[in-house]
């Protein structure tokens, strides 16, 4: 494109740097303020005027949140149950993945359908239900329910990302195995596996991230406090010291640490996973 | 290969996909369609899942919330939330997107500024609802800026008083999500090819001529089928109202999520919570299909 030297046009790439500028202030600030406040005295949140920059400059937030079993327990569970998810999902997903992409088959369009439309199921819907399947299998306030109940909502999305990256992988790969009279499941460990690392990589990912943020399953189906995850610790540190503000901040930081690292980490897989749904 | 060898080879082929989605389907039967039955079910039965033997009811739980003003309003205030919020996540990341698609920005800049402008989206919920809690103080740093501005005159008391509980839930909710339309507008700039402009700019277009006429009905795909999901995910938000407000001051922001979770977890109530769920089920459904037949005409 030909760029004019002009005024007007100066004055138009300033005003777009002006609106960069607040545009970031809408986006990061809340998250800035997060941070520093997490690193401030109790007293210091709420000085007047509010101190932009910790003025005294404290981790004891930190060592309190890191100090306390129980909240460590959070922290825990969390890892754990979204660790055990992510492993279920996409073992299972990947066979279903592989099953759509490699296989014509009476019914496929419906499954299909089916399980794109289990993607906006309403978890309010299935809580009732869940809750007492739960407690008459006596598994309330168990990881078992947990895990259970969040492989529901990871498997759909968890197909159709496995599905939409298979997909892209050309089938004479797997079709010479086959000439070589191997099985579908040999040239599924064989062949598709080793080269469909990122697919995996960026389902797990999103897995990891969906069931990190859980919240009304973890809220309902548990009750004693070593039972519960990270999301729930922060609510109920809020209820308990409704004023340690900068605790709740610290565990924030600390409960959105796996996000923030995953996403400057491999952005790539993070933004693949959570465009997943929308974009076909 | 013998004949038999290859009609078993035949045969393999043919059962092989069952087996692949066997666990999947096993799973999205059992812990999705089944639980869907039973829910349906819970609606038309008398103390649902307290009694064994629970007698029927008929349509009475569905007429008793039809009945019930909280759960009107519920549905308004999410109408209100859901609306507010998709119109503001498509216009925030439509600009965000346009902005950082310029090439008046460093390359630098601009892959900085796209790291930055997606954060929100990395925070979960909960915490979203307690960075908001802590901003909106009536002691916070929001009054505090307000006040040095001008804007308000005294400190406003966001979550908690009836006039603005509402508007300050939905205003978060925009914060936290209007970077999926950006990524994915962004994505779909991307894809639009350079030609286009090359020929409006021979036409000597002007700029807003270009966004109306080749930027904007290009990506009306991405904007169409997001608009959907988002409408749809949006609809069932759950933590940020839970933590910001638990729905009330005054039931002022009630949604149909936090209705049916009190009515089902605060009052045991769980035939009614069951018919309001299945409320929220038909809606969601009914878009649902909406969105199936969008995506399959594209």
């Amino acid at each position: 494109m030909t760029r004019r030297n002009t005024g007007k046009d100066k004055l138009i790439t300033v005003a777009l740097h002006v609106a960069l500028a607040a545009g970031l202030f809408f986006a990061a600030f809340p998250i800035y303020w997060m941070l520093s406040s997490s690193f401030k005295s109790n007293t210091e949140i709420f000085a007047l005027p509010p101190t932009i920059l910790p003025k005294a400059f404290t981790l004891e937030a930190y060592e309190a949140i890191l100090g306390d079993p129980v909240k460590l327990r959070f922290f825990f569970n969390s890892y754990f149950v979204a660790g055990a998810v992510t492993v279920l999902t996409v073992l299972i997903a990947l066979l279903a993945a592989y099953g759509f992409s490699r296989f014509n088959f009476r019914g496929k369009g419906s499954l299909n359908t089916l399980i794109i439309s289990t993607q906006t199921i309403p978890p309010i819907t299935l809580l009732i239900p869940f809750f007492g399947l739960v407690v008459s299998y006596g598994i309330f306030d168990t990881y078992v329910a947990l895990i259970l109940t969040y492989l529901v909502f990871t498997l759909p999305y968890a197909i159709l990302l496995m599905t939409g990256y298979l997909n892209t992988l050309p089938r004479d790969l797997d079709e010479a195995v086959a000439v070589d009279g191997g099985t579908s499941w040999t040239a599924l460990w064989r062949v598709i596996v080793p080269i469909s690392l990122p697919g995996i990589v960026a389902t797990s990912v999103y897995t990891f991230l969906l069931c990190w943020n859980e919240f009304l399953f973890a809220l309902t189906l548990t009750k004693s406090t070593s039972m519960r995850t990270v999301p729930i610790g922060i609510q109920l540190l809020m209820g308990q010291h409704a004023f340690e503000w900068n605790q709740m901040m610290a565990m924030s930081v600390l409960g959105s640490l796996p996000l923030l690292v995953i996403y400057l980490v491999a952005q790539r897989f993070f933004l693949a996973g959570m465009t997943a749904g929308s974009v076909k | 290969m013998t004949r038999q060898k290859r009609s078993h080879h035949k045969l393999k082929r043919a059962v092989a996909p069952y087996l692949y989605l066997s666990p999947s389907l096993i799973i999205i039967g059992l812990l999705m369609l089944l639980p869907m039955a039973t829910v349906i079910a819970y609606s038309f039965q008398n103390s649902a899942v307290l009694r064994r033997d629970p007698s029927f009811a008929g349509l009475k739980h569905y007429q008793a919330i039809f009945a019930d003003p909280v759960f009107w309003a519920s549905l308004w205030h999410t109408l209100y939330f859901t609306c507010m919020s998709v119109v503001f996540h498509m216009t925030i990341g439509m600009v965000f997107a346009l902005m950082l698609n310029s090439d008046r920005i460093n390359p630098i800049l601009r892959n900085v500024l796209r790291v930055l402008y997606i954060l929100p989206w990395l925070f979960t919920a909960v915490i979203i609802a307690v960075i908001w809690r802590l901003l909106l103080e009536p002691n916070g740093v929001v009054n505090s800026i307000l006040m040095q501005l001008g804007i308000i005159g005294s400190k406003v008391e966001w979550f908690s008083s009836p006039q603005t509980a509402l508007h300050a839930v939905t205003f978060a909710n925009i914060w936290a999500g209007y970077p999926l339309f950006m990524v994915s507008l962004l994505a779909g700039l991307q894809g639009i090819p350079k030609d286009f402009y090359e020929a409006a700019d021979i036409d000597g277009a002007k700029a807003y001529q270009k966004l109306f006429f080749i930027t904007i009905p290009q990506l009306m795909p991405i904007i169409i089928s997001i608009s959907l999901l988002d409408f749809i995910w949006t609809m069932q938000v759950f933590p940020l109202i839970w933590i910001t407000t638990g729905g009330g001051p005054i039931y002022s922001t009630e949604v149909l999520s936090t209705y049916t979770y009190k009515l089902a977890f605060s009052s045991y109530n769980l035939s009614q919570a069951s018919a309001s769920a299945v409320v929220i089920l038909l809606i969601s459904l009914g878009l649902t299909l909406f969105y199936i037949r969008y995506q399959r005409a594209r």
